[in-house]
């Protein structure tokens, strides 16, 4: 068993935005009780003795913790590199400046389209304007920045615009991530999941902005897994390089692994360094000791460590299963099934969204 | 003195495309901004820390890219750890650097643009 690398510290679920691709857990109810700045201070203190070198300060809005500022600091003390992943509502000039003094590292922010109608109408609330003005603000201030974008089918043929905007704005990094099916987004998937012609166009921009950005921005393309023939190799193993804590102080190897039928772990009852190594829900399935066929004698089950367990469970139903978008599942026809109905002609043109509320 | 371990380089990045081109022995490398070099007690290894990756050194690797300041040239870099190891293996630190100039890690100051 190795160290993890990175920590998700998923401080609030609570956000201004309701986009109905959250990845987000649906009973947002169970997380309302959320760690204090002590338990924090704790968490943070754990995970750098077992190892974490970065720390990702996520959410929900993560600005929406009136203790952010002293959370940065604290992970800075401890040497970590903070991330913050931000809707950047409520990162005005002078919270930014704080949390520079605070030794905040280095800032993600993202934006739902590249104009501000459709990016507002995605957000579900008038933002895109504030979102620029505080991408201004995190270069004025020297910091990296990133630009992340959710992609999926309501604004995947901006993808040129989005990235014009990037380059705009001076972003040395831009995130195009294809939506995962989780949460919010699992519960809206047949609304957000692309058509094949889109993903096409889509890829052709982004490798020719690839070319034509090379020395200025770094441009990351997540695929959609459902479009790929093998799955993604989710988190780089299950609890092999990072660990999610919860607004709650739940731990988890990821922020979807909520969703499986596994014990609870809890910072607030046990100390990281155990629940990393003994607890169930991380020795589940670390490894490949739980893998079934086709995975257990594939050569790729190093490479892509079967795919996401989440997935599996979603879709089939059992979480110790190989990942349905492998095109070697046995249950692979659910994921083409799912593909051909956002590809077929009778489809609906514009199937609802249920957004996610900004609160429980 | 001791040879130069075999630099070692692993990363949580994710593949990149490569693009830059080769470094060489006229360029003067420094650590990209934002890119923090530390020392990660759990490994007892150093780390290059960046947003979204760690990449986990060696001795040599670190030695390296503590002589990266964007003044010396590669092949300064290379006589002075020259002097301080028994061997620097041919090629080496340029392949080394390259690597990380993929990744991103590593900026060149170049003379002839």
């Amino acid at each position: 068993m190795d160290s993890p690398f990175g920590l998700l510290a998923e401080l609030t679920y609570r956000c201004p935005l309701a986009c109905a691709y959250c990845s987000n857990p649906l009973n947002l109810a169970d997380y309302t009780d959320e760690l204090s700045t002590e338990e924090w201070r704790r968490v943070l203190t754990q995970a750098r003795d077992l190892g974490v070198l970065q720390c990702h300060l996520s959410g929900g809005e993560p600005l929406l913790r009136r203790d952010l500022v002293e959370i940065v600091a604290t992970a800075g003390d401890l040497g970590l590199y903070t991330n913050l992943v931000t809707s950047a509502i409520g990162l005005t000039r002078a919270k930014a400046e704080q949390l520079r003094a605070a030794g905040l590292d280095h800032v993600q922010v993202s934006i739902q389209a590249d104009e501000p109608a459709r990016s507002d109408r995605i957000a579900g609330i008038p933002s895109f304007r504030r979102k620029v003005e505080a991408m201004a603000v995190v270069k004025e201030l020297d910091w990296p920045l990133t630009v992340n974008v959710v992609l999926h089918r309501k604004n995947i043929d901006r993808v040129a615009d989005v990235l014009a905007l990037a380059e705009e704005v001076g972003a040395d990094r831009v995130e195009l991530a294809n939506t995962q099916y989780y949460g919010w987004a699992w519960r809206n998937r047949d609304a957000l999941l692309p058509s094949r012609a889109q993903l096409e166009t889509a890829e052709v921009v982004v490798r020719a902005a690839r070319e034509r950005l090379r020395d200025r921005v770094d441009v990351i393309y997540v695929l959609p897994d459902y479009y790929s023939q093998y799955p993604k190799p989710c988190m780089g193993g299950w609890a092999a390089r990072q660990l999610t804590v919860t607004p709650n102080g739940d731990v988890l190897p990821c922020p979807a692994a909520a969703s499986l039928p596994l014990p609870r772990a809890s910072i607030r009852t046990d100390p990281l360094e155990w629940i990393w190594a003994k607890a169930p829900v991380m020795t589940a399935f670390r490894g490949t000791d739980w893998m079934p066929e086709p995975c257990r004698s594939c050569e790729r089950r190093e490479q892509d460590f079967g795919g996401c367990r989440c997935q599996a469970f979603q879709l089939t139903g059992d979480a110790a299963r190989t990942d349905p978008v492998c095109r070697l599942s046995p249950d692979h026809a659910v994921v083409a099934e799912v593909v051909r109905a956002a590809n077929a002609a009778e489809r609906p043109a514009d199937l609802l969204l249920v957004p996610r509320p900004h609160r429980a | 003195m001791t040879a130069m371990e075999p630099i070692a380089v692993e990363t949580t990045a994710r593949p990149v495309v490569p693009g830059s081109g080769r470094v060489c022995d006229t360029d003067r490398p420094r650590l990209a901004r934002h890119v923090r070099l530390t020392f990660s007690r759990t490994r007892q290894r150093p780390v290059l820390l960046l947003p979204e990756t760690v990449v986990v050194l060696n001795g040599s690797g670190a030695a390296i890219l503590q002589h990266c300041d964007g003044r010396r040239t590669v092949a300064e870099i290379v006589a002075e750890l020259g002097a301080r190891y028994r061997s620097v293996p041919d090629g080496e630190v340029q392949r080394f650097l390259t690597g990380l100039v993929v990744r991103r890690c590593v900026e060149l100051n170049r003379d002839h643009g």
